[in-house]
């Protein structure tokens, strides 16, 4: 389980790398957070959450059935949209409305 | 490197800003707003624990119709009789009021036209439970007398005189150590993962069931503080959705899924009463006859059914949900795939941990403890962790009337210090941390019933695993960490060595075999209710494990501890 972090779009803000539960997040010499420990990732996407610039991407490991797609989130009011984007670049967004319980 | 020793006062420390460390604050902060709360944690309260990704609902609630005494019988017979009840019951009372409070807090529960919770079985209700940790920890850092800091991990207590007066700590960001002095102290470190080899070694080998961050701190430290610690052997094993480890009884609950193998053939009714662990030891023994690979039956869903478990997934486990559009194909398709995970310990699914009073005091004064780390109350789930906050809060308020702070000495505290500087200098030798992480996995796996002997054990291998364990607890005394995330990290297989070998001695001492896969003992297959309707209890005593047996505590009973 892990997240890549897209180095062009992370401002080195630190929202991410204060929630991570696992503190698996540093900032880099050159201001941006990395994952050091990317094997220790538990994939809760709390980081994924947070980032306010669709920097990190959520993904499944090969050995977990992963075959090259990935997740980010954008908040809207009280909207949670998650975009998946698949290997050949399709979307498909899925919008929660958090004042809404789940159906199960 | 070397650390700097900083001293802290505060009335009530609470280890652990999870789901009970949390509620525990802010019914302190409640209470008395004079007195003065310390959450350390180790990561930080908006999403640590248990609840980082979510909870998809709140699965202890007495519903209409239902009663905190049914509450009781329900776990009773999930535990095969092995409980206390007191626990259970007075935990049982206050669920409704703690899953009230939430509400108001923030946390979004569905309700029909008449203002009821909308119920999910008989003891479920159904939330959005997405961002149910910000919720608590908002509330919490709205309290002005509660202090969190976060991204410490404390390492033990500090004991006086036969009572626990703070612990000790170290920063993650700078090279503090933390002496902290507290008149009380609630444990709620929550319980202890990665002590087997995981179901996914590799790359994904944290995508599991509980918080690969919960290490059994909070076991450790009592263990190592002497303790009585509960019920260890009835470890808790996950029957879940294959590889991404996600829940399955969304599915089981949500649309009516049943459990199948290979030749479609329904087959949990084969394996006695519908029971937690018979719901997996009847998956473990399917694949053992050859019948797997083992599915929740979807197939057939409607549309609507599948978008709304796709929903769900997302609010609580995310990566089921990419792992259907990676599969081309979601549940109303193809049935979904299940197994069991590796062993925990956690003491809010199933019975062990700390021996606690009825008060939730453990049997060292000044300590109390609370969700997870707390033995002897299974089904606790997130109501029932707030439930015991509420109830160790209390009791913690009432103990510290009268009392004033203590500080270890000076010499106690260099010690300490010490031992934390030792790993932070001088050469590493051969083996570094993870070696030692997985040689402890693999020893679990291999001779305490892991995953690949089907969960079973026998005393030859425990034996084994007895004298493999003690070997590593003495290499990691050589283990050298560069940074202070490496010195949390050597921390963390330390504590879960410790866990694992009380827990060793505990599989060891339950002669039968009470719940099957949780504990599978081969050398006594048959529960024995004649003689094992007893708490295997143990203290860690001058490097030993003292086995204490004890009767069953009735509903009825205050129990208290004999000092």
């Amino acid at each position: 389980m892990s997240i890549l972090i897209d180095t062009q779009k992370c401002n080195g803000c630190g929202k991410c790398r204060e929630v991570c539960p696992g503190s698996l997040l540093y900032k880099n010499s050159k201001g941006k957070t990395e994952i050091k420990f990317p094997k220790d990732c538990w994939g809760c996407t709390s980081c994924v959450k947070e980032c306010n610039f669709n920097a990190i991407k959520y993904y499944l490991g090969a050995d977990i059935g992963g075959r090259g797609s990935f997740m980010y989130t954008k908040q809207e009011g009280n909207l949670l949209h998650w975009i998946i984007v698949a290997p050949d670049g399709t979307e498909k967004v899925i919008s929660i409305d958090k004042s809404q319980a789940n159906a199960y | 490197m070397k650390l700097a020793a900083q001293k802290i006062e505060t009335d009530i420390l609470i280890i652990g800003g999870g789901t009970a460390g949390c509620y525990a604050a802010l019914t302190i902060a409640e209470r008395q707003a004079e007195v003065t709360v310390l959450i350390a944690e180790k990561a930080n309260i908006k999403r640590s624990g248990c609840l980082a990704a979510g909870v998809n609902a709140l699965n202890a609630y007495i519903v209409p119709g239902q009663t905190p005494e049914s509450y009781l019988e329900y776990v009773k017979n999930d535990a095969e009789g092995l409980i206390r009840e007191d626990l259970v019951l007075s935990m049982a009372a206050r669920l409704n009021q703690v899953t009230k409070k939430v509400e108001e807090l923030g946390l979004v529960i569905q309700k029909d036209n008449n203002g009821e919770y909308v119920a999910r079985g008989n003891r479920n209700i159904k939330i959005n439970g997405e961002n149910i940790k910000t919720i608590l920890a908002d509330a919490v850092t709205q309290k002005p007398n509660i202090k969190v800091l976060n991204r410490v991990n404390i390492t033990d207590y500090i004991i006086k005189e036969g009572k626990i007066i703070g612990a000790y700590g170290f920063s993650l960001d700078s090279a503090d150590f933390y002496v902290i002095s507290a008149k009380s102290v609630i444990c709620a470190t929550g319980g202890a993962a990665g002590l087997y080899r995981p179901n996914n070694p590799g790359l994904s080998r944290h995508k599991m069931w509980y918080s690969p961050f919960n290490t059994g701190a909070g076991y450790a430290m009592g263990i190592r503080a002497g303790a009585e610690m509960t019920t260890f052997e009835m470890r808790f094993i996950a029957l879940r959705c294959k590889d991404t480890i996600a829940p399955t009884g969304t599915i089981a609950q949500g649309v009516g899924a049943q459990q199948i193998n290979s030749l479609g053939e329904e087959y949990e009714k084969n394996y006695g009463s519908p029971k937690t662990c018979n719901r997996l030891y009847s998956t473990v023994m399917e694949n053992k006859n050859g019948k797997g690979p083992c599915y929740l039956n979807t197939v057939g869903i409607t549309a609507n059914q599948e978008s709304e478990l796709f929903k769900a997934y997302l609010n609580m486990a995310p990566a089921q949900t990419l792992r259907w559009f990676e599969n081309g194909c979601g549940p109303a398709e193809a049935d979904v795939e299940i197994e069991g995970t590796e062993p925990y310990i956690v003491g809010g699914h199933t019975a062990s941990g700390y021996w606690v009073d009825t008060r939730r005091a453990s049997t060292i004064p000044g300590l109390y403890a609370a969700g997870d780390v707390a033995g002897g109350c299974p089904q606790k789930y997130v109501t029932g962790c707030f439930a015991e906050g509420e109830i160790a809060a209390l009791s913690a308020l009432e103990y510290i009337e009268e009392k004033t702070n203590e500080w270890p000495s000076n010499a106690e505290v260099e010690e300490s210090k010490a031992s934390i500087d030792n790993y932070l200098s001088g050469e590493q030798g051969i083996y570094n941390i993870e070696d030692v992480e997985d040689a402890m996995q693999k020893v679990m796996d291999d001779y305490a019933g892991g995953i690949s002997s089907g969960y079973t054990y026998n005393l030859p291998k425990l034996k084994v695993a007895r004298e493999r364990i003690d070997e590593l607890i003495k290499l990691s005394n050589s283990l050298k960490a560069k940074d202070l995330h490496e010195l949390m990290s050597i921390y963390e297989v330390i504590d879960r060595l410790y866990v694992c070998k009380v827990l060793i001695e505990h599989l060891a001492a339950r002669k039968e075999t009470r719940w099957h896969s949780f504990q599978e003992n081969a050398d006594y297959p048959d529960k024995d209710d004649t003689n094992w309707l007893k708490y295997v209890n143990s203290r860690f005593v001058n490097g030993e494990v003292n086995l204490i047996l004890r009767d069953l505590v009735k509903r009825d009973e205050i129990y208290e501890h004999t000092h």
